[in-house]
């Protein structure tokens, strides 16, 4: 560790936070938020009111008309613009969690929906390429409990068992208006005694250097589990506006720091600790999730390398290495074959066409040779035909000369009376 | 209070009972009434009311105010900590409560660990079988050459089912048990913790409730087919645009508006157990003890019981006779 030195002057790297700033405004932030609960706790109130957007309008159908038979996983994107920064904000609900009469691996669907996204960072990450690494991964998921007034449900237990390790798990209490506040306190702290009982890891709020800050920590850890009521209606309290329910017995405000944990919520999740939530979701959750999936890979590489007899002890990068030259080594056997079975077809092409031209030239050469034998047959015809002309000419000759003769004789024989 | 009796002592004749024999002899009929009201209260009655739903849904608290006093398992047994129970157990625990001399035997069966594990299929399975169980001790006793002056009636007249107030609609869960168990029990369901839900809120969630009991065939309390006359039918189809009722429960008391009340007690307000405008519980009340307990057990008896009679004497004459069937 460097020794700290006092500067003489003014170097001006303080300015380095405000270059950091500008940057990552212009990037602008990203940020996944999960919901998990049985439907009709609110969550979808719940998220309108934090980001006081309408993700989920009234148009949008309620549970009651998207009754899902298993559990779906549903992601809605918006962007939100404040005072020059921009945030892209995911949602990502679980409609039928804990909803069916058996709900026996519901979360299922939501493991392998969180495993995805890690593993869609790990392949991009691992990309050469990697100029733009979209940061899909779930950075924090709000749990909801039913405000039953008692303590926490086994399934509430048995998905928070399951997923502390994976996400930052918050929990919070549903429907808080339900609850007096003698009940609020009572089931908080039951719950809290269950969380510490199973050994479910919660997200940890960071302390920090500063007093004045772990204060404010320290006073939002004694109201874990947040008891949150959520609405977007304005009514009119007191002559002031605010957001809240209306009852024929008074007007829960969703704001008003005595009547529930909204406030508290909010300032957490979006003006203090988004990046911390961010931050511990790559550093611890996402790490887990690499180091147990690259060891999964080493190891399933030496039960397939057994056999060729090869080094056990190979680090991920030599083994990625390893991999990808197969993989080279495979496309290049491919591609040679391929070009063999185009030459292969080539050949047959042409030879098919060779042979077709000879077939051609054979029956040219057999049509003219019937040709020339027309030819002659036509000529000996003509031949015969001449001589038989010929012969019938002399004949005809012969049969008027004899003609002429007895004719001169038959003159002569009337001339020959004188004789 | 030992001697409430009256001595009907002969007057004039009330209005409407006339003997054709004359204005002056009194016969003395409709004092058969009051023969009757001493009878059932000295015999005192018997209501057997079983409250199911998921844990934390305020059901042994309705029951406290309902009764005004603590009939539930949780007063009987107090436990530092309440642990969902493995399986579902079936908790039935009496009371003998008195007002102005009538004495009642109220029994409160609960059900806990109902709808609260992971896997629910066959939930519903071990309270089938406890009511059949109760219809079926009835009927041994019933069917005895030697019975009792008095059958014990341990039969459960009542089931309230406590649906979550998701504002939604109803769970697969709600739909399976209140379709298996509306054939063999009087069910009433009602919505638990109304607090939770706005006036508007409230009036779309029953609604939906309502189609989805009709799309599904489940006939609750007060049933269509089971109305005596057009008078009764007025009165429950009253009854029929309400449930499921919206109760809230509680065994607190405060100070509002210089009276005291039931109520609970919120940073926004105060809500009253017992004012219609906050809550259905008084209309829930006045159904279950004030004006329909008697029709309730009624049902309970000669329709539900026969039909499970029937059902099993059937079965049994169909098979080898056992000793105890003895004659029908």
């Amino acid at each position: 560790m460097g020794q700290q030195k006092n500067l003489e002057g003014y170097v001006g790297f303080a300015s380095l936070p405000n270059q950091v700033y500008r940057k990552s405004v212009k990037r602008g932030f990203e940020f996944t938020l999960m919901v998990v609960g049985e439907s009709g706790l609110g969550k979808s109130t719940l998220i309108n009111s934090l980001f006081l957007t309408d993700l989920y309008s009234s148009e949008y159908p309620g549970p009651s008309h998207r009754i899902k038979k298993t559990v779906q996983v549903e992601q809605s994107k918006v962007l939100v613009k404040e005072g020059g920064v921009q945030l892209l904000l995911t949602i990502v609900d679980t409609p039928g969690f804990g909803d069916a009469v058996d709900n026996s691996n519901c979360w299922q669907p939501v493991i392998d929906h969180i495993d995805s996204k890690f593993e869609d960072y790990l392949n991009s990450e691992s990309r050469v390429n990697r100029r733009q690494m979209p940061d899909s991964r779930i950075h924090s998921c709000l749990y909801f409990i039913a405000p039953s007034g008692h303590g926490l449900k086994p399934l509430d237990i048995e998905f928070m068992k399951r997923l502390h390790e994976k996400v930052n798990v918050i929990p919070l209490i549903a429907k808080a208006d339900t609850l007096t506040p003698e009940e609020c306190q009572q089931f908080k702290k039951q719950i809290m005694r269950e969380i510490q009982e199973h050994k479910i890891k919660i997200y940890e709020f960071p302390e920090s250097d500063e007093e004045e800050e772990n204060r404010l920590v320290k006073k939002i850890k004694d109201k874990l589990p947040l008891a949150v009521v959520g609405s977007n209606t304005i009514i009119e309290v007191n002559g002031k506006r605010a957001r809240g329910r209306q009852y024929p017995w008074g007007v829960a405000e969703v704001e008003n720091g005595d009547h529930c944990d909204f406030t508290i919520l909010r300032d957490m999740l979006i003006r203090t600790h988004m990046q911390d939530l961010k931050d511990v979701t790559n550093n611890v959750h996402y790490e887990n999730y690499r180091s147990r999936k690259l060891a999964a890979v080493t190891y399933n590489g030496v039960d397939n390398n057994r056999t060729k007899g090869q080094n056990s002890t190979k680090s991920p990068l030599a083994q990625m290495e390893e991999e990808r030259r197969e993989h080279v080594s495979k496309m290049k056997k491919m591609e040679m074959e391929m070009e063999q079975v185009f030459e292969m077809k080539v050949k047959e092409k042409v030879q098919k066409l060779k042979d077709s031209e000879a077939e051609l030239q054979r029956r040219h050469e057999q049509m003219k040779r019937n040709l020339e034998a027309q030819h002659k047959e036509l000529e000996e015809k003509r031949r015969l035909f001449e001589d038989e002309r010929a012969n019938w000419e002399t004949q005809q000759r012969l049969e008027q000369q004899k003609l002429d003769a007895s004719r001169t004789l038959e003159k002569n024989k009337k001339k020959g009376k004188i004789f | 209070m030992t001697d409430s009796a009256k001595l009907h002592q002969p007057h004039p004749p009330p209005k409407g009972e006339r003997s054709h024999a004359g204005d002056f002899s009194y016969v003395g009929i409709d004092a058969i009434l009051e023969q009757m009201r001493r009878k059932a209260m000295k015999q005192g009655f018997e209501l057997n009311i079983m409250v199911v739903g998921q844990s934390g849904l305020g059901k042994s608290t309705l029951m406290n105010t309902l009764f005004k006093s603590k009939v539930s398992r949780k007063s009987a047994q107090p436990n530092p900590e309440e642990k969902i129970p493995q399986t579902i157990e079936i908790k039935s625990i009496s009371h003998d409560i008195e007002e102005k001399g009538v004495r009642m035997k109220l029994a409160v069966i609960d059900t806990p660990g109902f709808g609260d594990q992971i896997n629910n299929e066959n939930c519903w399975q071990p309270i089938m079988k406890f009511i059949n169980d109760q219809y079926e001790a009835y009927l041994q006793e019933e069917i005895n050459i030697d019975r009792k002056k008095r059958i014990p009636d341990s039969r459960v007249h009542c089931c309230i089912y406590f649906i979550p107030p998701t504002g939604h609609c109803l769970r697969p869960l709600d739909v399976e048990f209140m379709r298996r168990l509306s054939k063999v029990v009087n069910i009433v369901p009602v919505i638990a913790k109304a607090d939770t839900l706005t006036l508007e809120e409230r009036d779309d969630f029953k609604q939906t409730i309502r189609e989805e009991l009709r799309a599904n065939g489940i006939d609750v309390y007060p049933q269509k087919e089971f109305d005596e006359d057009a008078e009764d039918r007025l009165i429950n189809d009253k009854i029929r645009e309400m449930i499921p009722f919206a109760v809230v429960g509680s065994d607190q008391e405060y100070q509002v508006n210089g009276k005291k009340i039931l109520g609970r007690k919120t940073k926004w307000g105060t809500i009253e157990v017992e004012n219609i405008a906050h809550c259905e519980f008084a209309y829930l009340r006045d159904l279950l003890i004030r004006t329909h307990m008697q029709n309730i057990k009624d049902i309970t008896g000669s329709i539900h019981y026969e039909m499970y009679r029937v059902r099993r004497l059937n079965e049994s004459n169909a098979g080898p006779e056992t000793k105890r069937n003895q004659t029908l």
